[in-house]
């Protein structure tokens, strides 16, 4: 690679656009839901705009929106938004062995545009744990197309929400898309009873306020599950032979 | 909430953003990822989105819904029926947005 060449001539940069073009679709329809959710939560179009360019994590602005418009504290919407961020913590120690060489800034700027599906990718393509000149070209190609679809797509909602009326209903689709990702981390049995107490837990507390329900109900579905993990026998004799 | 509150959430957001996608790498030196986090986050996601989900589709004004006549209802039945056949988000909220706009539309539900 010549080093005077620009980033997005680099062939791997192609090669990161190509490998996210395929799935740009669904991260473009996330992105319109969440446009829109953003304006039905009552975030005029300013704010709107600025939190989509922001904050760019659609699960947690999915999940803080609904907080924001009830007026829960500052800090319960941050502590909902931390904990649904989470799994980029554990992407973050994935990252670690690939970004090593670069200064503290630079692995900021660049891990704070990885989604779910850019980790996914660069994995898939640089299984090798340890940096090499490709990677960095091919991680803005990948970007180059993640960020302009969601960005695009969610100026979009932003845009298509401001003229829907809110009759319609269209906000919901932010808590089906939530319904969606809370279905795909149903995964055992330890999931599905630490969701069952989140769930009875929030609905118990409800009445705390300061929406302290959603901290109990994290608590609670954290503790339940861990003893799970812990102290539940195994399966094999739960379960008697089929 | 106030416009001014509401950006000082979303700037917190943003720090939550960069704090979490970072978070093992701003450390200089190699740090563990300690046991009870890997366990923590096994389940923090899912507690968080649920405690967040389900006084959306089933309150109304700080009350468990009292009536059958609410699009939600109908609308998070189609979603978790789409989900389960398929596991296809995109056409669970298709499919549940679809049923929502219907019968506030044709019922004012």
């Amino acid at each position: 690679m010549n080093a005077s060449q620009p980033l997005w001539r680099h062939p791997e940069f192609a090669r990161g656009a190509r490998d996210m073009t395929g799935i740009s679709l669904g991260i473009g329809a996330w992105g319109l839901v969440t446009g829109i959710a953003m304006v039905k939560a009552g975030l005029g179009l300013p704010l709107a705009i600025t939190m989509s360019l922001l904050v760019f994590a659609g699960s947690a602005q999915l999940a803080a929106l609904p907080l924001i418009a009830q007026g829960a504290p500052l800090w319960v919407i941050w502590a909902t938004a931390f904990c649904v961020n989470l799994r980029f913590v554990i992407f973050s120690a994935g990252w670690r062995p690939y970004f090593a060489p670069l200064s503290l800034r630079h692995r900021l700027w660049v891990t704070y545009f990885m989604a779910d599906l850019n980790y996914v990718a660069f994995m898939k393509r640089f299984p090798q744990p340890g940096p090499m000149s490709d990677q960095l070209p091919y991680l803005w190609g990948g970007v180059a197309v993640n960020w302009t679809a969601w960005q695009l797509m969610s100026m979009l909602g932003i845009g298509l929400a401001d003229v829907i009326p809110t009759q319609w209903g269209l906000g919901f689709a932010g808590s089906l898309a939530l319904l969606g990702i809370t279905g795909t981390l149903l995964i055992d049995r330890g999931t599905w009873i630490a969701a069952a107490v989140a769930a009875c837990a929030a609905f118990a507390a409800f009445a705390l306020p300061f929406h302290l329900n959603i901290v109990v109900a994290i608590a609670a579905a954290i503790a339940i599950g861990v003893l799970v993990d812990h102290f539940a026998p195994p399966r094999a004799i739960m379960r008697a032979p089929s | 909430m106030s416009h001014w509150t509401v950006l000082v959430a979303i700037v917190g957001l943003t720090v939550i953003t960069v704090v979490t996608r970072g978070f093992f790498v701003i450390p200089e030196r190699e740090v563990p990822i300690p046991a009870w986090l890997r366990e923590a986050l096994r389940y923090a996601p899912l507690a968080a989105l649920v405690a967040v989900l389900l006084p959306e589709i089933a309150m109304t004004d700080d009350h468990l819904i009292a009536t059958w006549k609410d699009a939600r209802i109908y609308a998070t039945a189609m979603g978790v029926l789409v989900f389960c056949t398929t596991r296809n988000l995109l056409g669970t909220i298709l499919a549940g947005t679809a049923v929502l706009v219907a019968l506030r539309l044709g019922f004012g539900w």
